[in-house]
């Protein structure tokens, strides 16, 4: 089966040890987590997990079939990436002077959009924004003029472009099944 | 004036608010005050010392298995959680109720490399539904009220606490509640209406369909309705191993055990069914032989409570996912009566040919060594066939379920995934004190036996009258068969020099009797199963016995050898 890059989207509680019980579901069918973001959800209590992984449609459905049976996980999908508006973000630590002496500072940031977050004597720390390719794609132009200093990328955090707020739906009917 | 109690009695409290009237497990450092807390409590709860951590988890499982509640297991800290490990795994594959509450060290200690610390909670995790430290005595009822929520409701499985030592030292003021719900976890789906329209639909139209049997009818307490399914439809049926005696071995729809060393008819009409109906099952590998040419012709309904096994390994035409017991129901309701005895008749031929060329020989042998199916079939029918089997793992295991029978339900206690090497003696144990009233027969190979024997002194000290066989044959005998049938006969490790096993029986003061010819074997069961009390058979059977019949390990299902 062919293998593609799979966006998994987990809400859990908030609980201690509930990355781990994710984790090893990969592990075990020896999937590489390509990216990981972590982070608390916008309702209370909940946390939600974004990751990808290269592999074929059916061993991502029984992935998250196994993620979605683990106590505390309260709901998992999972999504290609056409269903997704989804984002990255680099930073990029470059000494001044070698930043200094590209000369076409102005065109480098309009081509990438990029942002200064921090110049000082010794450094300057740049911030793009964009998919894999976008922050990647800079870095290797970056690497072609001069010597990046530190390099490093955000996990994935995406969003589904679908109508129905999936998340919601299924608290509401969790909420219903609750004995009185 | 303050009501506060100190968190191990919290614990015991909050066990019997569970209805926890039996325990098993091993003291040590980090548990002595939870046990000095039991200490109080012996009038109400049954405190089983077993002889090693392993032991008390599969007793554990055994009372579980048998009575359908929580099988408890108290055990310490570190080796003793490494110890109970084994059990917990078993549990987790077999779906068997299981609360295992190990100590660990103060939560002041924790991430230091104390002594007897162990990481419970980590090492756990894949082989648990739910795996939670107690770090404070307040969390101790909640913890204990999700344990038991968790461990009994939906698919069954092991919870295990991890108990801080300091939790159980403080004091709490005691207030139990149970837990009802929780969010993350939802037990059993409500049945849709439209599973059972399309199921019932294939049904309907089938020609020869054949039900698949599994552990989920007996944990879910379906027996009756598997049976009315049957009969309205007239639905040949056939039980994985764990499912056995969810059907009465003489139902007129019983044909039998699939798998790998099943019986030939089930198996081979596998693959000429048109609707297969798979109940409460997971479709093993040691049941589906290889998955590419299994049962391609049909179409598969598979019910079952985990939505994470629908699909797992083999594609389905149609599913309902809920709990065995309420989908039975519904769709029998749906199902119109048929009569199918031409499909049914058309198992016979393979059970002819089963007898002729295994079952005979196997049974009835006229010479030579005895056999082990002489010695189970014999047992079995000494019981009336009414006993609870509890088996080891090997070719013990194979031939026992082959050849005992049953005529009611919750009367198979094996390892069935794990496939766990030690199992028999404990989870007789649990078994008989579990099923009391019932005679408890446990069959082990030499190499089992002595893989937990050190539970014999369980046996003695608590009284359990377990009837316990050893058809030795002074292999191991499932490792030396595949030697014999794959690896030419090369025997690597797998003779085995044994002690006097009723010498042992005698220095734990076990009645005990030995038989190594076939004309002594019918007394030897009967003066075995003339009292309730614990009693070993050791028998002398065959060195160069096969099960058969068998398909070998990822082939077809019908591609078997006999």
């Amino acid at each position: 089966m062919e293998k593609k890059l799979y966006t998994v989207t987990v809400f859990s509680e908030n609980h201690v040890g509930l990355l781990n019980q994710i984790t090893i579901i990969f592990t075990r069918r020896q999937l590489n987590i390509e990216t990981l973001s972590v982070s608390p959800s916008a309702l209370k209590g909940i946390h939600k997990f974004t990751i990808t992984t290269y592999t074929d449609a059916d061993t991502i459905e029984k992935v998250v079939k196994q993620i979605d049976k683990r106590v505390d996980i309260i709901k998992s999908y999972f999504n290609t990436d056409e269903d997704l508006v989804y984002q990255e973000i680099a930073l990029y630590k470059i000494a001044t002077d070698q930043f200094l002496q590209l000369g076409s500072i102005e065109q480098l940031i309009r081509k990438y959009n990029i942002r200064i977050l921090e110049m000082n004597e010794t450094c300057v720390v740049l911030e793009k924004t964009g998919h894999y390719d976008e922050t990647q794609g800079l870095f290797d132009e970056l690497s072609q003029k001069l010597k990046v200093l530190q390099f490093i990328r955000s996990g994935r955090v995406a969003i589904t472009k679908s109508k129905i707020e999936r998340l919601s739906d299924m608290l509401a009917s969790l909420e219903d099944m609750r004995p009185q | 004036m303050s009501n506060k109690i100190k968190g191990s009695e919290a614990l015991i409290k909050s066990l019997l608010a569970e209805g926890v009237d039996t325990i098993f497990g091993y003291p040590g450092g980090a548990i002595i005050p939870t046990f000095d807390a039991l200490y109080d409590y012996q009038d109400k709860i049954n405190y089983i010392l077993t002889r090693h951590e392993q032991g008390a988890t599969h007793s554990a499982q055994g009372y579980a298995r048998v009575s359908g509640k929580v099988g408890v297991c108290i055990v310490t800290s570190g080796p003793a959680a490494t110890n109970a490990i084994t059990g917990i795994g078993d549990a987790m594959m077999d779906s068997t109720p299981m609360v295992v509450i190990a100590g660990q060290v103060g939560s002041s200690l924790l991430g230091t490399d104390a002594f007897q610390e162990i990481d419970v909670v980590g090492i756990t995790q894949p082989i648990t539904k739910w795996s939670y430290q107690i770090r404070s005595a307040e969390e101790i009822p909640s913890a204990v009220a999700r344990a038991f929520y968790i461990a009994r409701s939906g698919r069954p499985g092991p919870v295990v606490l991890d108990f801080a030592k300091n939790a159980q030292t403080e004091l709490v003021d005691f207030k139990y509640e149970k837990c009802k719900f929780t969010r993350g976890y939802i037990p059993s789906m409500p049945i849709k209406q439209k599973h059972i329209d399309d199921a019932a639909s294939i049904i309907n139209n089938a020609k020869k369909p054949l039900a698949l049997v599994g552990q989920g009818v007996i944990l879910s307490n379906a027996e009756k309705e598997l049976l009315s399914f049957l009969e309205k439809a007239d639905i040949p049926a056939a039980s994985t191993l764990l499912g056995l005696s969810a059907m009465p071995s003489d139902f007129r729809l019983n044909k039998g055990f699939i798998g790998m060393h099943g019986n030939i008819a089930p198996n081979m009409k596998t693959n000429e069914c048109d609707v297969l109906i798979a109940i409460g099952m997971r479709f093993d590998d040691r049941v589906t032989g290889k998955l590419d040419t299994y049962a391609k012709q049909a179409k598969v309904i598979h019910i079952d409570i985990d939505p994470s096994e629908i699909g797992k390994n083999v594609a389905v035409t149609a599913k309902i996912l809920g709990d065995a017991k309420a989908a039975l129901c519904a769709l029998t309701e749906k199902t119109e009566p048929a009569t199918h005895t031409e499909w049914i008749n058309s198992f016979d031929d393979f059970d002819k040919l089963e007898f002729d060329k295994v079952i005979e020989k196997e049974l009835y042998p006229k010479s030579g060594d005895i056999t082990m199916g002489e010695v189970v079939r014999k047992v079995s029918e000494a019981t009336n066939n009414n006993a609870v089997l509890v088996t080891d793992v090997g070719q013990n295991q194979m031939m026992s379920a082959r050849y005992f029978r049953f005529s009611q339900t919750r009367s198979v206690v094996t390892s069935g995934g794990l496939g766990t090497m030690g199992f028999g003696i404990p989870a007789a144990i649990g078994a008989k004190v579990g099923a009391p009233e019932r005679t408890v027969c446990m069959f082990a190979g030499d190499g089992g036996f002595q893989m937990t024997i050190q539970e014999l002194g369980t046996i003695m000290q608590s009284n359990i009258g377990v009837k316990m066989i050893v058809m030795n044959n002074n292999y191991l005998g499932m490792v030396r068969q595949w030697q014999e049938l794959f690896y030419d006969k090369r025997y690597s490790s797998t003779p085995m020099i044994n002690p006097d096993f009723n010498q042992i029986a005698d220095a734990y003061r076990i009645a005990n009797r030995h038989v190594s010819r076939r004309e002594d074997l019918d007394d030897a069961i009967a003066e075995m199963l003339k009292d309730d009390k614990p009693f070993l058979l050791v028998v002398e059977v065959e060195e160069q016995g096969l099960v058969y019949p068998m398909t070998p390990a990822g082939d077809t299902v019908t591609n078997i050898l006999y």
